[in-house]
């Protein structure tokens, strides 16, 4: 876009940046460099600041102190519109895409060709093609963005910066959402736009990715910038201990598995959604005691479905669940995890909607399931000085970070809150545990304490079931693996002799993905 | 009566009925299509209605024949600043869309009929000189059988209507104002970080709604009830929301759906003169549009949700 004469090496200088909210320092004094063809990854775990940084950069927020510079020029940028003006551009970890429009509709939105009034479909299909095929980023533009895949819904918020002229490429999490060959095209992608004189920032806390993709990162730890480096030779180790601040490790430390009766027995299992497809398509699958289960696949392939089915929270079309040998199929919810104790615990996929009451405190979260019991409850009278003992004591063994039992459970962070969920279903030792994407959005720190915890359950010869749109986690967790692929379990194989490839292949639905069990 | 002549009836009458409810209907999905969902159609109606008439009694003498047409433009821009009561309740204040369209709904007839006792000390107003009539349109009468039905001793005003309701069509998807129009009623986040104004186009949206809400009612009250009282406009708002419902967001729909409702309407007036149905019960026949308006609603809402952002409060972060 924007030619400089005084050519620098910098495209990008955000110089002693502070952004305070109210009494709280998100940024703190930080500074970063963006070099014009390379791709700088901003490394950071939750709540360190990464994308106020970068919301500053992209004109939606505006910083307390501090400078940008572009090109070696300084610059105001007040608006997302200014931002774009100048060549800056940010795909959204969330997609920023409006599934009812076309492709072509939603690249050119807010940048429309016109001809006398009306649209200029023509021009504007020209145009994106040109750019498209510049880049090497192939796609159906007539389409609805509905019905699209998720790689394909990134390569159009791509394409959507570079149609305004993006120089300077900022993206969030972009490979949070894709399959791992998705992921691998990504890098190309990326690698191609850097070769034709782009920038990128990259915002991750995937260490693998940084090593692949990034030329330097820089680490970002509670709003300070720590250090700043090449990505040669450097280990996932260093790098988690730099953004954590302490020793991390990845590898949770399991000893061998030896799995015993059968839990939780799936058969023939069939679940029609409200359109009448099978969302759930003839699943057979065991959980033994004293094994976790990992169940593999990308978003939508049926594995909400499968959990709902087995709690109850769905209907059944045909099939049978039995858990402990007794048949749950079409039971309610309270009778599936209530029948004999507690014996069913379930961390879900969404901890802010379907764990937790937002706006109740953490003892009360803590007695959603108990609190029709004693020591909870005598006579249908609460007993709130054992219910927040009790809250207190599960505060220490699970090391929830917060001043005191009463604080509203929507105060805390992320990590913490799912960490109240699993207090909650593990203090009631329940035989079977079924988690749904236990750390998403989690940082490093959190992650490892509750993988811990999940290992601790399937140690103590519990049955675990997991489902993790991770890769790495389901990987690193499980003992077999199931991959689900359109309603249906593509393959199970044993986690130990597996690895990404096999799995992505299957996750795709390629059934030669090759079983090994 | 032969049958062209019943024909004739039927059509005239079920043109004049619909009128009103095309402009309305379409004004609603200029709303709704932003996002406001406007259940105030109905008070920006009987704004337009008041205004209309209490401009035509003063001026008739002044402007002549010109009266209801000059009194249409105050009617539509009355409703426009009527409804920008709900667009700063909804779009700035951000309160729930239903409660500040019930407030314009329950505001409207009190305020219209406070004024007029003020204005005329009387409960209702005198019936105005100038009205819209019927008349022939040139050459087209012409047409044989088809030119009698269709064009002569006709609305003139409703084939306007009918097409201003290609020109919204037009205008929502056919140009950017629509296309951004559109993009902010299903997703204004991401037309916001596209450097789109999301609250300017709601206002658009809403005031636009207010401007064809307050022609729509200025219409009714020009063209059918010819007076303003408390029940001038019963239930005409709602219908057209119904029409805009059951042509899904879509004002060629929501046009050919108020023709239907129109009809159903037209049924009550003019049933009386048709041999076959002058035998059922008139009561019937004035209950339909609103029995029928409550099944359409029923048996069509759910089915398709409109724009995926409607009802929805933006919040711009700082």
């Amino acid at each position: 876009m924007s030619k400089t004469t005084t050519e620098t090496l910098n495209a990008i200088e955000m110089k002693n940046i502070t952004k305070i909210f109210g009494n709280f320092k998100a940024n703190d004094d930080i500074n970063i460099t963006l070099k014009k063809g390379e791709i700088l990854a901003l490394l950071g775990e939750n709540g360190a600041g990464k994308s106020t940084l970068m919301n500053i950069l992209s004109g939606l927020l505006q910083p307390t102190s501090g400078q940008i510079l572009l090109n070696g020029k300084l610059t105001n940028i007040d608006s997302p519109a200014t931002a774009s003006k100048l060549g800056i551009g940010m795909v959204h970890q969330h997609f920023m895409l409006i599934d009812d429009f076309t492709v072509e509709e939603n690249i050119s939105l807010g940048y429309e060709n016109t001809k006398h009034f009306f649209l200029d479909k023509n021009k504007t299909e020209q145009e994106i093609k040109q750019i498209s095929e510049q880049y090497g980023l192939g796609i159906d533009l007539k389409q609805k963005v509905a019905d699209i895949t998720v790689g394909m819904q990134q390569r159009v918020e791509i394409l959507k910066v570079l149609y305004r002229g993006a120089d300077i490429l900022i993206l969030d999490e972009p490979t949070a959402v894709l399959t791992p060959q998705e992921i691998d095209e990504l890098i190309e992608i990326m690698h191609g736009l850097t070769k034709e004189g782009k920038s990128i920032i990259l915002i991750t806390h995937k260490l693998d990715e940084i090593r692949k993709i990034a030329d330097r990162v820089t680490v970002i730890r509670r709003g300070k910038t720590i250090d700043t480096f090449s990505t040669k030779g450097v280990s996932n180790k260093e790098l988690a201990q730099l953004m954590v601040g302490r020793e991390v490790s990845f590898k949770t430390k399991k000893p061998e598995s030896l799995p015993t009766k059968t839990v939780l027995s799936i058969r023939n299992l069939i679940v029609e959604n409200k359109q009448g497809i099978q969302s759930v398509n003839d699943v057979d699958l065991d959980v033994l005691a004293g094994e976790v289960v990992g169940i593999a696949g990308i978003d939508g392939n049926g594995q909400s479905e499968l959990i709902q089915a087995i709690l109850g929270l769905t209907k059944i079309k045909s099939g049978t669940i039995e858990i402990l040998d007794n048949d749950v199929t079409n039971k309610n919810v309270k009778d599936i995890i209530q029948q004999a104790g507690n014996i069913v615990g379930q961390v879900p996929e969404d901890r802010q909607k379907e764990g937790l009451v937002l706006d109740m405190n953490i003892a009360e979260n803590i007695i959603l399931k108990t609190y029709n019991r004693y020591p909870n409850s005598s006579k249908g009278i609460l007993n709130y000085k054992n219910i927040n003992s009790h809250a207190r004591d599960l505060i220490t063994e699970f090391d929830i970070r917060t001043t005191n039992e009463q604080n509203k459970v929507k105060s805390l962070s992320g990590g913490n809150q799912q960490k109240v969920i699993i207090a909650r279903e593990i203090d009631q030792n329940p035989e079977l545990l079924i988690i749904s994407n236990p750390t998403r959005g989690l940082d490093v720190g959190a992650i490892e304490y509750i993988h811990q915890r999940i290992i601790e359950q399937r140690t103590s010869g519990k049955a675990v079931l997991l489902v993790s749109f991770e890769l790495d986690e389901i990987m690193n967790l499980s003992d077999r693996i199931a991959v689900m692929h359109a309603g249906k379990i593509q393959g199970i194989v044993n986690a130990k002799s597996t690895n990404e490839e096999q799995l992505g292949l299957l996750m795709a639905g390629v059934s030669n993905g090759g079983e090994n069990e | 009566m032969n049958i062209v002549s019943i024909l004739t009836l039927v059509v005239s009458s079920t043109l004049i009925f619909s009128a009103p409810l095309i402009l309305t209907a379409i004004g609603g999905t200029f709303s709704e299509r932003s996002g406001i969902v406007n259940v105030g159609l109905e008070g920006i109606m009987v704004i337009g209605a008041f205004s209309a008439v209490v401009f035509n009694l003063s001026f008739a003498d002044k402007f002549g024949d010109a009266t209801p047409w000059i009194a249409l433009i105050v009617g539509g821009i009355a409703g426009i600043f009527f409804s920008l009561i709900h667009a700063v309740a909804t779009i700035t204040l951000r309160a729930d869309h239903i409660i500040s369209g019930t407030v314009l709904n329950l505001l409207a007839p009190s305020l219209a009929v406070f004024l007029v006792k003020v204005i005329y000390q009387k409960g209702q107003t005198d019936n105005i000189k100038q009205a819209f009539g019927y008349s022939d349109i040139p050459l087209l009468d012409r047409i044989p059988f088809l030119g009698q039905i269709f064009f002569s001793k006709t609305s003139i005003v409703a084939y306007i209507v009918i097409f201003i309701s290609f020109v919204a069509w037009i205008i929502i998807f056919k140009t950017k104002f629509g296309l951004r129009l559109r993009s902010v009623g299903e997703n204004p986040q991401a037309a916001d970080t596209l450097g789109i104004n999301v609250y300017l186009m709601r206002y658009s949206g809403v005031l636009i709604s207010g401007l064809m809400g307050g022609l729509g009612g200025a219409l009714f009250a020009q063209s059918i009830s010819i007076n303003f009282s408390i029940s001038t406009i019963a239930g005409q708002g709602f219908m057209a929301m119904a029409a805009m419902i059951f042509g899904k967001w879509n004002p060629i729909g929501a046009m050919l759906s108020a023709l239907f409702f129109g009809f159903a309407q037209s049924l009550s007036a003019v049933g009386s003169q048709i041999s076959f149905i002058k035998n059922v019960p008139v009561v019937y026949l004035q209950v339909a549009p609103y029995v029928i308006t409550i099944i359409v609603l029923v048996a069509f809402l759910g089915k398709y949700n409109g724009p995926k952002a409607n009802g929805t409060n933006y919040i711009k972060s700082k």
